[in-house]
């Protein structure tokens, strides 16, 4: 076994997975990652299954020493700062640790979540199939809290000679939100509807893992009460009486009162939790099949990141590494609208 | 034959989920429907379903939209939703101890004061009340409860409290509920049950399922005390009495 200490880390600082599904019927949030495209980056660049638990670490700078062992991580998502033994350690690109070194994470300088994968990925105790730290509930592992100083991570040993793995940065999606309207987009008339895509919406500093508040125009009922509860998801844009939304985040409750005017697309979700405080984003509505071809997209290009990892100290090819995308996936990971709006809502070849 | 009852509503929740609908109001005959289509979709094992969470009035189901699409999803649950479901089967039942009033029930004088009772004459009544569970959410383990003496019907408050204690019995409009982990609430807080309806180290984790049936019974505090602190250590202390 390798040790990986926690030396310092800010808030909002866990480990996170794909999520833990099946509980809900009982009350227990899915958790799990903020921005999943980033986690499956990170874990394809350290050998890991796509959705395997890592390091979500919050926009705060961060510390962690080797203890023993020699340990491979690799950091994708918000970018920031890092050395790793005192040596730049670019996103997207492995390193190898050994004992005694350290590596130090800057603030994000853009977005809010990094995820620090390690080879072998974290190792724990899974409930419901998940080490995804869902503190309210005690649950997570190996830690059921987000990390603190002092911390160790036991984790197995990284294979030493492997060669250094990177994946080229993609520039960040532009443009607006996707948004599917409904379940209760009934409850809100067809001005309270186009309020909602045609304004600026500022994402306000009462936001964490349960939602994003969204500061902007007040949108009115057109009932003026709440809903008898019913189930919530990821992405949920709920409104409560105040009129300001709300984007349910993977910690939110599981079902709730307010009334539900429309859902953020799966696939746009890792852009909205990492618009920091302040900064603002736009919707646009969509139809549920263009959402789901969304998906589908999504799903494609993170099954084919691993085929896009390029190794060794050869110089980086663009071109060569779109025609090395054999998964049949019409873009490749380094498409700057990737994670947007791959081909166009018309494109009939996927999946 | 029976009578053919109004196909439900079948709502996107994004691309990731759908809401079967099958009403907007607090109504104990829905939430039976719901909790039967729950139970026919189960059964069922369709494609690309990841998990459903009943409501009092709703099927949320979450899917796979690699697996399955919205469209085909929504038909083949129209189809389940007009076919009878299966048989309930034996409903379980539970006998939950609780500790009225005092420093367990803040609220129980004020809301006896408000209903012209005593406070021992809402505990006798809510004691009395035989519930079904009709859903879970919120927070792990918060079971929702119909059944409620309509005498003790009491809207929300005003002004909700940011942090009620783990335990928490209390009402809420026509609705009682067993809170397990503290959180906030605006509800009425009559007393506290030792039991634990989630546990992350318990086998079982979770107690009840959507469709059990519940009464209460009184405790005192110094029972509240010692069975408290089994439940923390892992112990069931609810009575199952049936099946």
């Amino acid at each position: 076994m390798s040790l990986l200490a926690v030396d310092h880390v800010g808030p909002a600082t866990s480990v996170q997975d794909g999520g833990r599904f099946g509980a809900q019927r009982y009350g227990l949030t899915p958790s799990g990652v903020m921005d999943r495209p980033a986690l499956a980056i990170a874990n394809a660049l350290a050998g890991n299954a796509p959705f395997a638990a890592a390091i979500e670490i919050g926009p705060f700078g961060a510390r962690f020493t080797v203890r023993d062992g020699c340990v491979r991580v690799a950091l994708a998502g918000a970018a920031r700062e890092a050395t790793a033994a005192g040596r730049p350690c670019p996103m997207q690109t492995t390193v190898l640790l050994a004992a005694g070194e350290s590596l130090v994470l800057g603030a994000a300088r853009d977005g809010v979540f990094s995820y620090l994968a390690v080879e072998g990925a974290v190792c724990g105790e899974p409930v419901f199939g998940s080490l995804s730290v869902n503190a309210l509930a005690g649950l997570g592992s190996p830690f059921p809290r987000p990390l603190r100083a002092g911390d160790v991570l036991a984790l197995r040993d990284a294979a030493p000679l492997a060669q250094e793995r990177r994946l080229p940065l993609a520039p960040a999606a532009q443009g607006p939100i996707r948004i599917v309207f409904g379940p209760q987009h009934e409850e809100f008339d067809a001005a309270a509807q186009e309020l909602l895509v045609a304004s600026e919406w500022r994402v306000s500093a009462l936001s964490d893992r349960m939602g994003y508040r969204l500061d902007g125009p007040a949108i009115t009922r057109a009932h003026g009460h709440d809903i008898v509860s019913d189930g919530t998801v990821t992405g949920s844009i709920q409104v409560p009486g105040s009129g300001r939304p709300i984007v349910l985040m993977p910690d939110r409750g599981t079902t709730g009162g307010y009334p539900k005017i429309a859902t953020v697309v799966s696939a746009d979700l890792g852009r909205v939790a990492q618009t920091r405080p302040g900064h603002a984003i736009r919707f646009r509505a969509v139809t549920i099949e263009d959402a789901q071809r969304a998906a589908r997209h999504m799903a494609a290009h993170i099954a084919a990141l691993a085929n896009l990892v390029q190794t060794g100290g050869a110089a980086f090819d663009l071109a060569a590494l779109q025609s090395a995308n054999t998964a049949g996936v019409a873009v490749s990971a380094v498409d700057a609208a990737t994670w947007q709006s791959p081909t166009g809502p018309d494109d009939k070849d996927q999946p | 034959m029976a009578p053919l009852l109004p196909d439900p509503r079948i709502l996107p929740s994004g691309d990731t989920a759908l809401t079967v609908e099958f009403g907007r109001t607090v109504d104990t005959a829905i939430n039976a429907r719901v909790l039967a289509f729950d139970r026919t979709v189960a059964a069922a094992r369709l494609a690309g379903v990841i998990e459903t969470v009943p409501t009092y009035r709703s099927l949320l189901v979450h899917y796979d939209p690699v697996a399955t699409g919205f469209a085909d999803l929504s038909a083949e649950l129209l189809a389940l939703a007009r076919h009878p479901a299966p048989p309930e089967g034996s409903v379980r039942r539970w006998r939950i101890p609780v500790a009225y009033g005092g420093a367990h029930g803040i609220d129980l004088d004020s809301l006896a004061q408000r209903h012209g009772l005593t406070p021992d004459e809402v505990v006798r009544r809510h004691t009395a009340g035989d519930y079904r569970v009709t859903m879970l959410g919120f927070t792990p383990g918060y079971s929702y409860l119909s059944g409620l003496d309509p005498s003790l019907a009491t809207p929300r408050r005003n002004d909700p409290r940011t942090e009620t204690p783990a335990g928490t019995i209390s009402i809420g409009g026509i609705q009682t509920g067993i809170q397990c982990i503290a959180a906030p609430s605006g509800w009425h807080l009559i007393g506290r049950t030792p039991v634990r309806t989630f546990h992350p180290h318990r086998e079982p984790m979770f107690l009840l399922e959507p469709g059990d049936a519940v009464t209460f019974f009184a405790i005192d505090a110094a029972e509240f005390a010692t069975s408290e602190a089994a439940a923390e250590a892992g112990a069931i202390v609810a009575e199952r009495i049936a099946p």
